[in-house]
């Protein structure tokens, strides 16, 4: 019997241990109750005197605007994501402005399911932002014409949808500079993620770069079919290392390849943000995306009623939203300088990485002297300019 | 007096009802905690999560859409299972199927949906049939284990989808990227009425109902069930042991090959990687937490496919980050598992002198 009441009092102490434990779970949600309750008279006490002259006309209601934006990694990635959500954390600093996001979604049928949950809580603008993302934005933007939604990296547009994306291949293009006049070994590595245009063009804007320093270098891709996968990444820049590359670059999302350089005492070019704290003696500079002002423009287009559907926008250099990381104590300062010579022209709106004469792998003249690619084909890229080695398929 | 486990002498009846309740609340209850921990309004969050998973009927059509690949797959593998045959392979299988549908929708775009979805759906489960009958074939001649067996073929299915749409299926006009073109109207499953359900659900219906009618009424269904309680049971008793595991392997790989033909028609419209996210693996979980029963099986999709739809709108909510969605998912699975335990073993009070 006293064993019993032994074991009676124990399940009690525990029981009043989980209560608490719930007492506490609860806590943060009391304090969260009162704070909007205490604040909201304040808040209807100060738009209150604005408000009535107008007569509470639109202006004053059209100031809070919405924004959406689906990831397809985790924003915690230092990649592609990341530098996507510091343009959020941007337009979240604005004070008409709230945004909300959700990460981690696949591409496919979950995107679709994500997208309309967004335009069902009524969000003005939805940024999409990864290329699997396209027919669901389309799809959805059909069935919420009064929304608007902005996809990135895609092709496709309609009536309240525009397709965005920066020109990247600028900032490849001067990563090569410095990575050309860097190799010992003109041998350089370039880990890849899939053979699309996008990455293809960005491979050959770094390769255009590194053989107007180096006409001897070649470039080396290997694909690892995966946009994240830190293992694979590095394993690939490995067997470039193994190959006599000393150059390593990369069009992936984590920076595995630039650790996988350091530790083979090679350089690396980084890519999305500034990845020098993951490889700082290794780390030249990176080709880095800066989404903020575009961002904040594109919102504060949505407030003003000037946001216009079914276009197609290519940000560029110019626009602030591709840039290059400084470079590395190790980069020469007259390298620094000329780098920094061609950057400022393409800040200015000279754009001349894709300009003739250009050959293809065979040696074919493709651009012919004098002449610059279209947008359009280069939007359409599937082949290699003559110095990488690998297939594009 | 102490605690002793002893072994029930006979199963205990609702026990897996309370069980699998038990775990969810628990796994529920600590979740909530992580919330709070994380400075979250743990009871919120969790009505955020009720409203997301079933509060509304949008939710529910979200998650009657994601549950109808995973049931599919989870059919297949708990086939398989059954006859204690480990096809880890249904996401590969699932692949196949999807290549099948889309060969059949790229290849006749003009035919009617009645001449066109016959032939996809032929053609999906003769493919995912096909690529489990490999492993089944390797394990009865060569004894190769078809754990390893069909988890390697998963790989070279996802390759070959990727050959086909980055290669000969590429749309020419899609600047490139990898997908084919956009199936005709006649390939594509349509809605049921104006919801985003489409009409796959009446076919997963239609499977499982046919499933159990199967395990339940043909000697077929019995000889498989007998053949999972031992091989060696089953070779003496004169059933035919090896070919009933190509029969098992078949079916499971084209029930995988039926989702992929179900997800590619009807949510995608066309064909790209992306269609893979994992269902084959996923459908593994659910087919160990509904212990392999079909009718168990609809309910566990439909639960794990509103979970996760109802943590999306956690995330959107409340901001936390996506990796919490995958830790309940893995608690729940946990807790269910471990909480089979008392299934079969119970704990006793013992006294000191033996006495119960």
């Amino acid at each position: 019997m006293k064993k019993m009441m032994k074991l009676l009092a124990v399940s009690a102490a525990s029981l009043v241990l989980m209560l608490s434990l719930f007492a506490c779970a609860e806590s943060p949600e009391e304090k969260k109750a009162e704070e909007p309750a205490a604040a909201q008279p304040e808040a209807v006490a100060e738009t209150a005197p604005e408000a009535a002259p107008t007569e509470g006309a639109a202006p004053a209601e059209a100031k809070t605007v919405k924004a959406g934006f689906v990831y397809v990694s985790p924003v915690g990635d230092a990649g592609y994501s990341y530098a996507h959500d510091l343009g959020r954390k941007a337009v979240e600093e604005l004070d008409f402005a709230t945004t909300s996001f959700v990460e981690s979604v696949p591409e496919g049928a979950d995107s679709e399911r994500v997208i309309r949950n967004m335009a069902r809580k009524e969000f003005d603008i939805i940024f999409t932002t990864s290329f699997g993302y396209m027919d669901p934005t389309i799809k959805v933007a059909k069935e919420f014409p009064n929304l608007r939604f902005m996809h990135c990296s895609g092709f496709k547009k309609a009536e309240n949808v525009n397709n965005y994306f920066g020109r990247i291949y600028q900032a490849r293009y001067l990563t090569g500079l410095v990575a050309g006049a860097m190799t010992k070994s003109n041998k350089l590595g370039y880990v890849a993620a899939f053979p699309i245009p996008e990455v293809i063009r960005g491979i050959n804007a770094f390769t255009i770069g590194v053989r107007q320093v180096n006409p001897e270098a070649e470039v080396r891709v290997v694909w690892t079919k995966t946009w994240y996968d830190p293992a694979l990444e590095k394993d690939a820049a490995k067997s470039l290392l193994d190959a006599g590359c000393d150059v390593i670059a990369q069009h992936q999302d984590s920076p595995a390849p630039q650790e996988a350089a350091q530790e083979a005492g090679a350089y690396s070019v980084g890519y999305n943000s500034d990845m020098s704290s993951f490889a700082p003696k290794a780390h030249l500079t990176s080709a880095i995306w800066n989404w903020a002002p575009m961002y904040v423009k594109t919102v504060e287009q949505v407030r003003d009623g000037s946001w216009q559907g079914d276009q197609s926008m290519w940000w560029s250099m110019q626009d602030g939203v591709v840039d290059i990381a400084p470079m590395g104590p190790m980069v020469p300062e007259d390298v620094k300088a000329s780098v920094m010579a061609k950057r400022d022209e393409m800040v200015d709106g000279t754009d001349t990485v894709f300009a003739g004469p250009i050959k293809n792998q065979n040696g074919e003249v493709v651009v012919a002297e004098g002449t610059v690619m279209a947008d359009g084909d280069l939007l359409g890229m599937t082949w290699f300019v003559e110095g990488v080695v690998g297939s594009a398929e | 007096m102490a605690l002793k486990i002893r072994k029930r002498d006979e199963p205990w009846k609702w026990g897996a009802l309370v069980i699998f309740l038990g775990a969810l609340l628990f796994s529920l209850g600590v979740s909530a905690l992580l919330l709070a921990g994380q400075g979250k309004d743990a009871l919120h969050g969790m009505n955020i999560l009720w409203q997301g998973s079933f509060g509304n009927l949008w939710a529910l059509e979200g998650a009657l859409l994601k549950a109808i690949p995973l049931f599919l797959c989870s059919l297949g593998v708990a086939v398989a299972f059954r006859m204690q045959i480990w096809n880890i392979g249904a996401e590969g299988q699932f692949a196949l199927g999807a290549i099948g549908a889309t060969w059949m929708a790229l290849s006749f775009p003009d035919l009617p949906w009645y001449g066109l979805m016959p032939l996809m759906f032929a053609m999906a489960f003769i493919l995912g049939g096909a690529w489990a009958f490999i492993p089944a074939v390797l394990r009865l001649k060569l004894r190769v284990n078809e754990i390893i067996s069909t988890l390697m073929l998963n790989y070279i299915a996802i390759l070959l989808l990727d050959y086909l749409v980055f290669g000969v299926w590429k749309d020419p006009t899609s600047f490139g990227f990898s997908m084919t073109p956009e199936f005709t109207p006649g390939a594509v499953i349509q809605g049921i009425g104006d919801s985003r359900v489409h009409w796959g659900l009446l076919f997963c219906a239609v499977v499982g109902v046919g499933l159990w009618a199967f395990m339940r009424f043909t000697r077929l269904g019995f000889e498989l069930k007998a053949s999972g309680e031992g091989a060696r049971v089953a070779r003496y008793a004169k059933i035919r042991y090896g070919m009933l595991t190509m029969f098992v392997m078949c079916l499971s790989g084209g029930f995988a090959g039926w989702a992929g033909c179900v997800e590619t028609s009807a949510v995608l419209n066309r064909l790209q990687p992306s269609l893979m996210v994992g269902y084959g693996y996923t459908a593994i979980v659910v087919a160990w937490l509904a212990r392999l029963e079909p009718l168990n099986i609809a309910f566990g999709s439909f639960l794990l496919a509103a979970l996760r739809v109802g943590v999306e709108n956690l995330q959107l909510e409340l901001q936390i980050p996506a990796a919490f969605g995958v830790i309940m998912e893995g608690m729940i699975l946990l807790t269910v598992l471990a909480g089979q335990f008392f299934l079969t073993y119970r704990i006793v009070r013992v006294a000191r002198n033996g006495e119960e």
